[in-house]
């Protein structure tokens, strides 16, 4: 249920543009509409989650130390995996969101007789989210071809380190592959640990096979399906420059590819996928340790009832001169 | 209350796997089993506190008495801690279920039960989260995760919020940094709302509102206690120490866990602050009123901490000391480091702490006017002002452990070891996965400690004690050292029961052994009236 679910989602998405455009010719609805709305969703829904959390504070220094604090010069901090100035924290925080620094750490915890416990280095994850965000990205910024008129030198490059292995024609991109196989590693990672699958929601999975159908779908049209090109960027900078417009014959294969791509974007602000935004919020990897240096200032504090040293030695008065301790009231 | 009985080291560790239930999670209603939790509050310790919805309650019983409206009790809660905190909205946001922190907790390792897993046990609040606070868990319901607040869900959050002690591990593992602790904490900060604490947890914390420790030693218990511990350092050195309490004008204010004062091997610990202490002629004074350098309060209620942690300053500007050093303990030092000048700051009356030995100045707390004794005496050592002989801890063969707190909530790692390689001659680490910020809880933190909770301590305990066995048995360790109250009292439980023969140790206890005293008499024993290395036959 969990998997099917969200399978049948997916599909069911693809069914819907194939008929909605194939069928009923809802060019403009799904070529036009849906991607400006669904770009607006994606835009204000980013937006409002993250103010949303910028609305509540951070009453608390609470960094994760992952190393040696800052201590005697004679002693080595660890400056990156327990900073305490500000760019020991942006060193930090570049390693976690470019090179995924925790998951890096990953062990896996195993169990013999005896009872034995040891804990091997297990990179599998890590090397895979990489795989999957790096590749997702080049390839999010290799479209940038389709929104302007002039590819640009910089895409132009990516492209060519891209595709570097000269192989088929259109030449093969790296990324598409690696893409292709992170996120199957990835949905197969969640089906095959027993422990990993129990934890898995439909949330989890609709987000991978979503992402699937749309690399799915771009590698069709890019290598099996051809679309007409020269229509598609047309469309595609009539919609960048506010100008839409519906070219004739572009292929089906695309208005799927952009539906889903639409569906990511319209599901990204109500789902886990706004890591992306929290990642750089979260109070145990953005702050500095140093607040027994710096005092941190808690927005809502406020006053609490304690148990004065008055009243204490009012009930100990008694005790406490007996005991010879020094008292303030006789 | 009937006694618990604990299985044997290796039924438990016979029938621990690490395997998934038939059902789902959701579906799998949690059991209440004796052994893995703690007795309720006692309704007379959490009126003292002025706690809400105060009462005696059982909860192995099946009716918890809660209040009629406890489920608007637990939303109006739990929107105002999302309103307070970042942490929690983002954390009850943006975790992806990557199954990273799956295997790093020791409950988990312990146990096998798939609810502690960190993520799990955050789940089990997300899904509640979702429901009534998320538009797609409004909508889909159990497609989002979500899952309504029934009197089941609510017991399954309290056994298991109580199941966690908020050491951080998984919080290092986590590709985002979401921190169970965390989540823990705004779990018990609900459950605490409906009067839903713990015996262990809230007869402490009464205490030391009260009685300013939470032992509850009231200011003579505590002079006797010191006293009793003068005398048996004057029979094995020869001297005789004056420790001062309450004393108006001292230098430094002393501040440690009361369970250094009372009971073994921590007194040990306590022993060897003093005779430290004396040595270096240090003007310094104990209070009866802050006579607490933990705080349980933490482990119930933010507010709560902040009411017991208060007496430090408060009596810091009493007493007119210029600085605080405070002594081995874990998540006080993470009050101490993480929260406490926030609260109760800033400390404006004191003075940046200054080694009046050294000259060294603690530029790294110069807000919070508090030092780690282990910083204090790291430096003394470094800079030649102690005579150390470390051959008279040559009957050990010791190993560290990292208190979760201090390693992962402040960073003190390498000055407790600096220490131990120069009052020690045989020291070992355990294995790196186990040591440092990869370091495992002792299992009994954040007040589960209780002897009712046993079987789950020792399952907790699983992860440290096995690292204990490997260098035991690799290197024939005998000793176990820390810098945590806790740890002392309850990682000598974890030993006896996994791995026998190895004992438990302050840092501060080897330093005393070592610490080469003015006009001491020649040293028959170490600390514990034990026969010195060389000195069996005597």
């Amino acid at each position: 249920m969990k998997i099917v679910l969200p399978l049948v989602a997916v599909i069911m998405l693809v069914v819907l543009a194939f008929a909605g455009v194939q069928v009923a010719g809802m060019q403009f609805l799904f070529g036009v509409l849906i991607p400006y709305l669904a770009i607006a969703f994606f835009i204000a829904g980013f937006i409002y989650r993250v103010i949303k959390w910028g609305m509540s504070p951070v009453p608390f220094c609470i960094p994760t130390t992952a190393g040696q604090m800052k201590s005697f010069p004679w002693i080595k901090q660890n400056k990156l995996d327990n900073p305490s100035s500000t760019m020991g924290v942006v060193g930090r925080m570049a390693l976690e969101v470019l090179v995924f620094r925790s998951l890096f750490r990953n062990t896996k915890t195993e169990l013999r007789e005896g009872p034995q416990l040891s804990y091997g280095s297990e990179k599998f994850l890590w090397i895979a989210g990489l795989a999957f965000h790096w590749s997702f990205l080049i390839i999010f910024i290799r479209h940038f071809r389709f929104f302007m008129l002039e590819t640009p030198f910089v895409i132009q490059m990516i492209e060519g380190l891209d595709s570097f292995l000269q192989i088929g024609a259109p030449l093969l991109y790296l990324t598409d592959v690696v893409l292709l196989g992170a996120v199957t590693f990835l949905v197969f990672r969640r089906l095959a640990m027993p422990l990993i699958k129990y934890i898995s929601l439909p949330a989890d999975y609709f987000p991978l096979f979503l992402i699937l159908g749309i690399a799915t779908s771009g590698i069709l049209m890019r290598y099996f399906m051809k679309v007409h090109i020269v229509g598609v960027k047309e469309m595609v900078l009539g919609l960048v420059s506010f100008n839409p417009v519906v070219p004739e014959g572009i292929g089906v294969i695309f208005y799927i590819h952009l539906f889903l791509v639409s569906t990511l974007l319209a599901y990204f602000p109500l789902s886990k996928l706004m890591h992306m935004g929290g990642v750089f919020m979260s109070p145990t990897r953005n702050m500095a340790n140093n607040s027994r240096e710096v005092r941190h200032v808690n927005p809502w504090n406020y006053p609490v009832h304690v148990h004065t040293y008055d009243e204490y030695e009012d009930e100990f008065r008694e005790k406490m001169k007996k005991a010879g301790l020094p008292v303030e009231k006789e | 209350m009937a006694k618990v009985n604990t299985p044997k080291p290796a039924e438990l560790a016979e029938a621990l796997e690490y395997t998934t239930p038939q059902t789902e999670w959701m579906e799998t209603p949690a059991v209440i089993k004796p052994g893995t939790f703690c007795w309720g509050a006692k309704g007379k310790n959490l009126g003292i506190v002025e706690f809400p919805n105060a009462r005696d309650w059982n909860p192995s019983e099946e009716d918890w008495k809660l209040p009629e409206n406890w489920q608007e009790i637990f939303f109006t809660g739990m929107k105002n801690l999302l309103d307070k905190y970042r942490s929690f909205k983002v954390f009850m946001d943006i975790c992806v279920r990557c199954g990273a922190c799956a295997d790093k907790c020791h409950f988990f390792i312990g146990s096998g039960d798939p609810k502690n897993m960190p993520v799990l046990r955050a789940e089990l609040l997300r899904s509640v989260y979702r429901n009534d606070f998320t538009l797609a868990g409004k909508i889909l319901g159990k497609i989002a995760g979500a899952r309504p607040l029934t009197v089941d869900v609510l017991k399954e959050l309290w056994y298991y919020f109580y199941q966690c002690t908020e050491c951080r591990r998984c919080s290092l593992f986590c590709p985002y940094g979401i921190d169970t602790a965390e989540i823990t904490m705004m779990g018990r900060e609900l459950t605490n709302l409906l009067g839903l604490n713990t015996d262990w947890i809230s007869g402490p914390v009464a205490n030391c509102y009260m009685k300013g420790n939470h032992l509850g030693l009231e200011p003579h218990a505590i002079m006797n206690s010191i006293e009793g511990m003068v005398d048996d350092i004057e029979t094995i050195t020869g001297i005789r120490i004056n420790p001062s309490f309450n004393r108006k004008g001292a230098e430094i204010l002393f501040v440690t866990p009361s369970g250094d004062l009372f009971a073994d091997p921590g007194t040990y610990t306590a022993m060897g602050y003093m005779m430290l202490f004396h040595e270096l002629g240090l003007d310094y004074t104990w209070s009866t009123y802050a006579s607490e350098g933990g705080n349980f309060g933490f482990f119930s209620s933010n507010e709560m901490a902040k009411r017991l942690n208060s007496k430090i300053y408060a009596e810091a500007k009493r007493l007119g000391v210029k600085y605080i050093i405070g002594g081995e303990c874990g998540h006080m030092w993470r009050v101490l480091t993480q929260y406490m000048d926030t609260w109760n700051g800033p400390a404006d009356f004191m003075e940046v702490p200054v080694s009046p030995i050294t000259g060294t100045r603690f530029e790294n707390s110069k807000s919070t006017k508090m030092i780690h004794i282990t910083e204090f005496t790291a430096d003394l050592i470094k800079n030649n002002k102690l005579k150390l002989d470390p051959s008279r801890n040559d009957d050990l063969v010791i190993t560290y452990h990292d208190s979760c707190n201090t390693a992962r909530g402040m960073g003190l790692m390498d000055e407790p070891r600096y220490i131990i390689n120069n009052v020690c001659n045989n020291f070992h680490e355990m294995p790196e996965n186990t040591i440092r910020e990869q370091t495992f809880c002792c299992g009994s933190g954040t007040g589960l400690n209780a002897s009712e909770n046993m079987e789950l301590r020792m399952r907790g305990g699983l992860p440290r004690a096995n690292a204990v066995k490997f260098v035991k048995e690799k290197h024939g360790v005998n000793m176990l050292a820390n810098i945590c109250a806790i740890d002392r009292a309850t990682l000598s439980a974890s030993m006896d029961y996994w791995v026998p023969g190895v004992k438990v140790t302050g840092v501060h206890e080897l330093v005393a052994n070592a610490l080469i005293m003015t006009g001491e008499k020649e040293r028959e024993t170490n600390l514990r009236g034990d026969a010195l290395p060389g000195k069996e036959g005597n």
